[in-house]
Parts: structure tokens; C-alpha cells; sequence
């Protein structure tokens, strides 16, 4: 018998939720339409959707990159919305699974997107760039790095490409002189790391750069790195490379601490968030360089306003996803802007072919750089090399 | 049964186990012909439509799962690892073969077949060792399999040129390796899988793919249940209810186990191959453990016994999370919540004594009805 009662209970529980999450949504649309009815002189509201992992493993890049989206666009609702049009952010989770970013694509649509700032990962980036082709969506992805997740002509990205980070670290540490030998300890199972690190070892070969040591984990075995450790030790390197993100790097920094390697550590945009990720152990990031867009720290006007009001909008340092989230919204603005589009009552297919139409020809200058696209979508921008300097980034 | 079958019908009646049968494929045929008019005719949303295809695998999935638990009472963990091998081969056949072979439905169809056929091997060799041994170790063997296959998958590089094929099991030998740059094709790209997959079954590009899956769904349950009433799957359950007293009636246990695991790995296979077809892009992610425990979570949830109750909890528990989305940030939580209750409510002893006492009430009610009229 209390058996029955401890169920009832629980699906009275699961109703009430039911009711409440239904009347939330009820007084969401109710303050759209309120929103609305203000500026329904001007432009109407442009709806845009945003797809990330929000729960799962990959929930801190999602959620990063949707508050600052939220961020962005209240911001830009504040100051008047894109020519008078009001925004309407819409966020689906997609558990960093290539499946359900694609039933949250089609949810997104169902609502009426005319925009869409994702996905935040790259495998499901890649099923839903085409998703987007056929349905000519304009696509702009903040973080999205693999080639294959902008493969179509409508869809752009903010951040750099895998190949480009890999190149670009070749290139940045024989220019510079780092090193002359690299030990690289990379994961196996992850395409970005697999990306970075196959045209890392293309170029260092190229610029006569060798590579003594380069030790392969999965995800399944990333939390004992004493082989790949001991390997590097023994290969003679005088540059520890890690095109990983920061979660295995700060257990790396750790174990290698323990087992007495001491290289100087350079790593690409995933490492940011180490110095958070080692907590009381911080220190050991003293030194570590990386190639990255966006330091929280820097000075300049943009990013400091940005950071200041991203701490205090969500209570934490926003990472290099945020950084780039927010500025997607600005590009999607400005591109917007460019085509003089003002009345949000445009199908997606039109706007899309109206933006991609401007998008080669605009300049955004964002948190994470001036920036300009080419046709195929990539953004040209500086990568800043940084190195951790108490507790903090400084620029190189 | 043939025997069997034969007499019901100089009767003109069917027998009871025929009777169950046919309201399976009834159910089966209806459910195609409804969504697919709806498709057609209403006004499905963009979710809607997404959802059919990958439905029709899971079911796959788990029907075939519902083979080796539900019939033979062995426990299989690896239910994800034969759906990547489908996967897989499907999608590497149909990728190499996108400009030779013109037509997309000799190709979809070589490539089911395909997929299921290597699956099924693969399903083989395992159950050669295994099956023949007592107690848990198929569950093991099949989970460490999965993990093997998917680790193999996610490292796996497969390119061509004009000199031939290439493949490699690390990017250390793909990069040594001398392609001419010219003609060189990247098929499978170790952890970044498989890239343009043609989209053959999916539903934005072919309005009859739902009717195609189901077509597929409807022969696997046609097999899969004459085989349940075959003398091969009485064998199977006879040894599943008491393995002693089978092999003492002359029962082949290992024979006729090996026959439901391998129909099982085959239609994985199958159901693999679907799912590839549906997506643009194809990795590993998606078949490790988790997705084995979800698929045998549906067979376990849907009763282990009828097919078609296995179907139906399957598209309830799949689809549920999706039509949850509204709800944002609950869904999450209401769905292990539905999930606790169904476990519940499947093994509460009060519930079913409720469920009788209602059926008899009906049935009472029935009868006095009757007499009345009577």
C-alpha cells in the first residue's frame, strides 16, 4: 500500500512539474509578445537558436557559450535590437551527441528559427551543417573547430579550425625558438585533438621541427597518464605539446609534476580553463603557453566590459567559448546591419542568402580579435600566444 | 507447427500463437500507414519528422536485443558494438560505392544486408566460445566486445588513390604512407568517422523512409517470431527455462542459443546500418556502453516477452525525451522519474492483483450483460 502512495506521489510530483514548466513557458512567450507589442511600430522579432551540451560531459562549454549569447543579445536588445528588431534568443540542450543536436535542430525550427549560433561541439556541429544546408538556415558556429562542421555555404565559424591551430602552433614555436625537439601527448578519440595534432606533425616536419615522443590516450583511459609520461621523459624533448582540452591537461600537469618531468608545456585554445581546473594546485600552470583568441584578463575596452559583465551576469570568469559565443551574436548583427535588413518578417532561407552575401565582406572586431571571413566560411584572425603568469594570462 | 498451422486452417480458425503473431504485424503495418499518412497529408513538425527514422532503429535495436534476454535468457551488453559494426560497413559501402552504383535503393539495400551479414559474423565468432559456457560470461564477452569494436572504429583509417585502397589503424601510418594527391578520397577518418554519408534513408530527403524502416522492422519481427515458433526457438526457450531438463529431452543448446544470438547480431547490424543512413556524419561516440544499457533498459521496461510490447516501450521511452523539451531543464529529471515508475509499476504485485480485479470486474460485468440479454 505505501508503495502505491510513495508512486502517486511521485507522479503527482512529475505532473505538477509538468504544469509549472508548462506555465513558464506560458509567461516566456507572454513577455515575447509583450516585447512585441513595444517595438511592433518598428521591426518585429528575429528569432535566433542556439544548440549545445547542457547537460552531460561537455555541459561547462555549453553553458558558457549560452549565457553569453543571453548576454549578448539582451545587450543588443537594450541598445535598440538589429535595425529596430527585436531579438528572441532560444537555447536547445544537445548533450554533446550528434543525434539529439539534430532532433534539437528540428525542435528550433519547429519554433521558427531564423538564425542559428551553433553547435557549440564539432561532431554534432557536422550532422547539423547539413541539416541547415538543405534548409538554407544561416549557421554560424562559436566553437565548432573540425573543417567538416562548416562544410556548406551557409555556415561560418569564430573560432579557428583544427588544422589552422595545429599549423599555427608548428609554425608559432619554430619561429620563436621554443624548441627544436616537441614531445606531444594528444587524445586519440577526440577529433579535435586527432585534428590539431595530425597537421601539428605535418608542419613540424615541414619546418624541420621533430617530433621525438607523441603518446596517444582515449577518453576511457584519461585519467592515468604515467606511460605517455614516462615516454615523453625518455625521449629527450625540450617542449611538452598538448592539443588537448584543459580537464586532461591539468591532470597531466599534475602527474608530470609527480613524476619530476619539468618541460616548458604549449598547448592550443582548449587548455584555457586549466588554472581553474587545478584549483589549489595552480601553481603548476605557472608557465604554460597557449594559443588562444581570448585571455579574460586582458585589458582592452571590449574585453574587459565583456568580462565584467559576464562575472557579473553568471558569477565566473567566462572562458574562450563565451568569448566567442558573444561575438557570434555581434557578426550575426553586423551582417544583418550590412544587408540593411529591418523587418524581422523574412523567411530564413532569404535572410540566410542576405547575410552569407555580407559576410566576406564585413569586419567585426569582437573580444577575440578583428576578424574577416573568406567564402569557405573560416575566419582570418591573430592568434594571440599566451603564457600563464601568476595565476593570470599575460601576452607573450 | 507447421502441423499446426495446417489444421487451423481446415478449422478456419488460427491458432492462438498465430493469432498473437498476426496482431504484430498488424500493429506494425498500422503504426506505417498512420504516421506515414500523417507525414503525407498532415501538418508534422520538423521534430516530428526527425524523430521517425531514428525510432525505427531503436526498435530494431531492441527487438533484436529482446532475442538473446527476453527469448534465450542470456544477457547481452553489447548490443551498441553490433550496431556499430552495421554502421560501419554500411556506411563505408555506401560511401565508396556513391558514384559506381546510380541507384540509392540497390545500394541502401546491399548495404543493410551488408551491415547485418558482417554484424551476424561477428556474432558468430563470439557465441563459438561463450555460448557454450553457463552463467553470466556473454554478458562480459559482449561488453568487453563493444568496447573493443568501438575503439577499433574510432581508430581506424581507410583512404584511397588511384594505386588501391589504404588502411591503417593509426594516423602515424596514414601520414607515412605516400597517397597520390591527387586522387586521394578519405573515406573513414579515425576518431572524425565517416563524412557524407549519402542521406538515402532520411526522411527530409525521402518522404517514404519511415515506410522503408518499417518495411525493415516488419521483416525482422516476421523472422524473428516464426523463429520464436520454430522447433529451433522452442528449443531455445526450453533451454532457457531449464537448460537441464532440455539437454536431457536431446535439446542442442549451444545450436540453437548461437541461432537467436546471431539473428539478434544480424538485425543490430541492420538497425546500425539505419541509423548511419540517417546522419550526414558517422563516429564512435554514440555506441559505447551507455547506448547498449539504454537499448537493454528498453527491452527490460517493455517485459522481455512480447515483441510488440518491447516495440511499444521503446518508442515510448525514446521518444518521451524529446517530447519533454518544452520543459527545459526538468525533462531530465521527469524522465528518470517515468523510468523509476514503469520499473515499479512492472513489478508491483499490487498493481497487477489491481489489473485483474478490473479485468474480472469487466468481464463480470460482461456476463451479466449478456445473461441479461439472454
Amino acid at each position: 500500500m505505501k508503495k502505491i502512495l510513495a508512486l502517486v506521489l511521485a507522479c503527482v510530483m512529475a505532473l505538477s512539474m509538468f504544469a509549472c514548466g508548462g506555465n513558464t513557458d506560458v509567461e516566456n512567450t507572454g513577455d515575447a509578445t509583450n516585447n512585441n507589442n513595444e517595438v511592433v511600430e518598428n521591426a518585429g522579432t528575429l528569432k535566433i537558436g542556439g544548440i549545445g551540451p547542457t547537460t552531460g560531459g561537455a555541459a561547462i562549454y555549453g553553458t558558457a557559450v549560452k549565457n553569453a549569447i543571453e548576454l549578448a543579445v539582451n545587450e543588443v536588445n537594450a541598445n535598440g535590437g538589429i535595425n529596430g528588431m527585436t531579438v528572441e534568443f532560444m537555447w536547445e540542450d544537445d548533450e554533446h551527441n550528434a543525434e539529439k543536436s539534430v532532433n534539437a535542430y528540428s525542435t528550433l525550427m519547429d519554433k521558427g528559427m531564423q538564425v542559428l549560433i551553433g553547435t557549440v561541439t564539432s561532431a554534432p556541429c557536422i550532422a547539423v551543417v547539413k541539416e541547415a544546408e538543405l534548409d538554407n538556415v544561416f549557421m554560424i558556429t562559436p566553437s565548432g573547430s573540425a573543417v567538416a562542421s562548416i562544410d556548406a555555404p551557409n555556415a561560418f565559424r569564430v573560432c579557428f579550425s583544427d588544422p589552422d591551430q595545429g599549423i599555427g602552433s608548428a609554425n608559432y614555436i619554430k619561429n620563436t625558438d621554443l624548441a627544436q625537439k616537441v614531445a606531444v601527448i594528444y587524445n586519440v578519440s577526440d577529433p579535435y585533438s586527432n585534428g590539431i595534432y595530425e597537421k601539428f606533425a605535418a608542419q613540424a616536419a615541414e619546418v624541420g621541427l621533430e617530433i621525438v615522443a607523441a603518446e596517444a590516450f582515449t577518453n576511457d583511459s584519461a585519467t592515468d597518464f604515467s606511460v605517455q609520461i614516462q615516454k615523453v621523459k625518455e625521449s629527450g624533448a625540450d617542449l611538452l605539446f598538448l592539443p588537448i582540452y584543459y580537464e586532461a591537461a591539468a591532470l597531466i600537469l599534475d602527474q608530470a609534476n609527480s613524476a619530476g618531468l619539468d618541460l616548458p608545456v604549449f598547448g592550443c585554445d582548449g587548455l584555457d580553463g586549466v588554472i581553474g581546473q587545478l584549483g589549489d594546485k595552480a601553481d603548476l600552470a605557472e608557465g604554460v603557453m597557449l594559443l588562444t583568441p581570448f585571455a579574460a584578463d586582458a585589458t582592452d575596452d571590449k574585453t574587459v566590459a565583456f568580462t565584467t559583465a559576464y562575472v557579473a551576469a553568471y558569477g565566473e570568469t567566462p572562458n574562450q567559448f563565451a568569448a566567442d559565443a558573444y561575438d557570434a551574436v555581434y557578426i550575426v548583427k553586423t551582417a544583418i546591419e550590412a544587408a540593411g535588413i529591418t523587418s524581422a518578417d523574412i523567411s530564413a532561407s532569404d535572410l540566410c542568402d542576405a547575410i552569407v552575401e555580407q559576410m566576406t565582406a564585413i569586419e567585426v572586431d569582437g573580444v577575440t580579435g578583428k576578424m574577416t571571413w573568406s567564402a569557405d566560411g573560416e575566419p582570418t584572425k591573430e592568434p594571440k600566444a599566451m603564457v600563464i603568469k601568476n595565476g593570470a594570462y599575460a601576452a607573450m | 507447427m507447421r502441423k499446426c498451422e495446417v489444421t487451423g486452417v481446415k478449422k478456419l480458425t488460427l491458432s492462438a500463437t498465430a493469432k498473437d503473431r498476426y496482431t504484430t504485424y498488424g500493429l506494425v503495418v498500422l503504426i506505417a500507414v498512420a504516421v506515414q499518412l500523417f507525414v503525407s497529408y498532415g501538418n508534422a513538425s520538423n521534430s516530428f519528422k526527425g524523430l521517425l527514422v531514428p525510432t525505427c532503429v531503436y526498435v530494431l535495436a531492441a527487438l533484436s536485443l529482446n532475442l538473446v534476454v527476453g527469448v534465450s535468457g542470456e544477457l547481452s551488453l553489447g548490443q551498441a558494438g553490433f550496431m556499430c559494426i552495421g554502421a560501419y560497413v554500411g556506411a563505408t559501402f555506401s560511401v565508396i560505392t556513391a558514384e559506381s552504383i546510380a541507384s540509392d535503393a540497390v545500394r541502401f539495400t546491399i548495404a543493410i544486408l551488408l551491415g547485418g551479414i558482417v554484424a551476424g559474423v561477428f556474432g558468430f565468432l563470439i557465441g563459438i566460445p561463450v555460448l557454450r559456457l553457463r552463467g553470466d560470461y556473454l554478458a562480459i564477452v559482449t561488453l568487453a566486445f563493444g568496447e573493443i569494436i568501438k575503439s577499433v572504429c574510432g581508430n581506424l583509417y581507410l583512404s584511397a588513390d588511384k594505386n588501391g585502397l589504404f588502411v591503417a589503424l593509426d594516423v602515424k601510418a596514414k601520414s607515412a604512407h605516400a597517397f597520390d594527391a591527387a586522387t586521394k578520397v578519405d573515406y573513414v577518418n579515425g576518431a572524425l568517422g565517416i563524412n557524407g554519408i549519402p542521406r538515402t534513408s532520411n526522411i527530409r530527403v525521402n518522404e517514404w523512409a519511415f515506410v522503408i524502416c518499417m518495411a525493415v522492422i516488419l521483416i525482422a519481427v516476421i523472422v524473428m517470431l516464426n523463429f520464436i515458433d520454430s522447433k529451433q526457438g522452442r528449443a531455445v526457450m526450453a533451454a532457457r527455462d531449464n537448460r537441464i531438463a532440455a539437454e536431457a529431452m536431446g535439446v542442442n543448446v549451444t545450436r540453437s542459443k548461437m541461432t537467436a544470438f546471431v539473428m539478434s547480431a544480424f538485425f543490430a547490424g541492420v538497425a546500425g546500418v539505419l541509423y548511419a543512413h540517417n546522419y550526414n556524419v558517422l563516429d564512435t561516440s554514440n555506441f559505447d556502453y551507455n547506448q547498449s544499457i539504454l537499448i537493454l533498459v528498453f527491452v527490460v521496461l517493455g517485459g522481455m516477452t512480447k515483441m510488440r510490447s518491447v516495440m511499444i516501450s521503446t518508442i515510448i521511452l525514446y521518444v518521451l525525451p524529446e517530447a519533454l523539451r518544452g520543459l527545459n531543464k526538468w525533462r531530465m529529471l521527469i524522465y528518470a522519474i517515468v523510468l523509476i515508475a514503469m520499473m515499479l509499476i512492472n513489478n508491483s504485485v499490487a498493481i497487477k492483483k489491481l489489473v485483474e480485479k478490473i479485468q474480472a470486474k469487466f468481464a463480470k460485468g460482461a456476463e451479466n450483460k449478456e445473461g441479461g440479454a439472454a
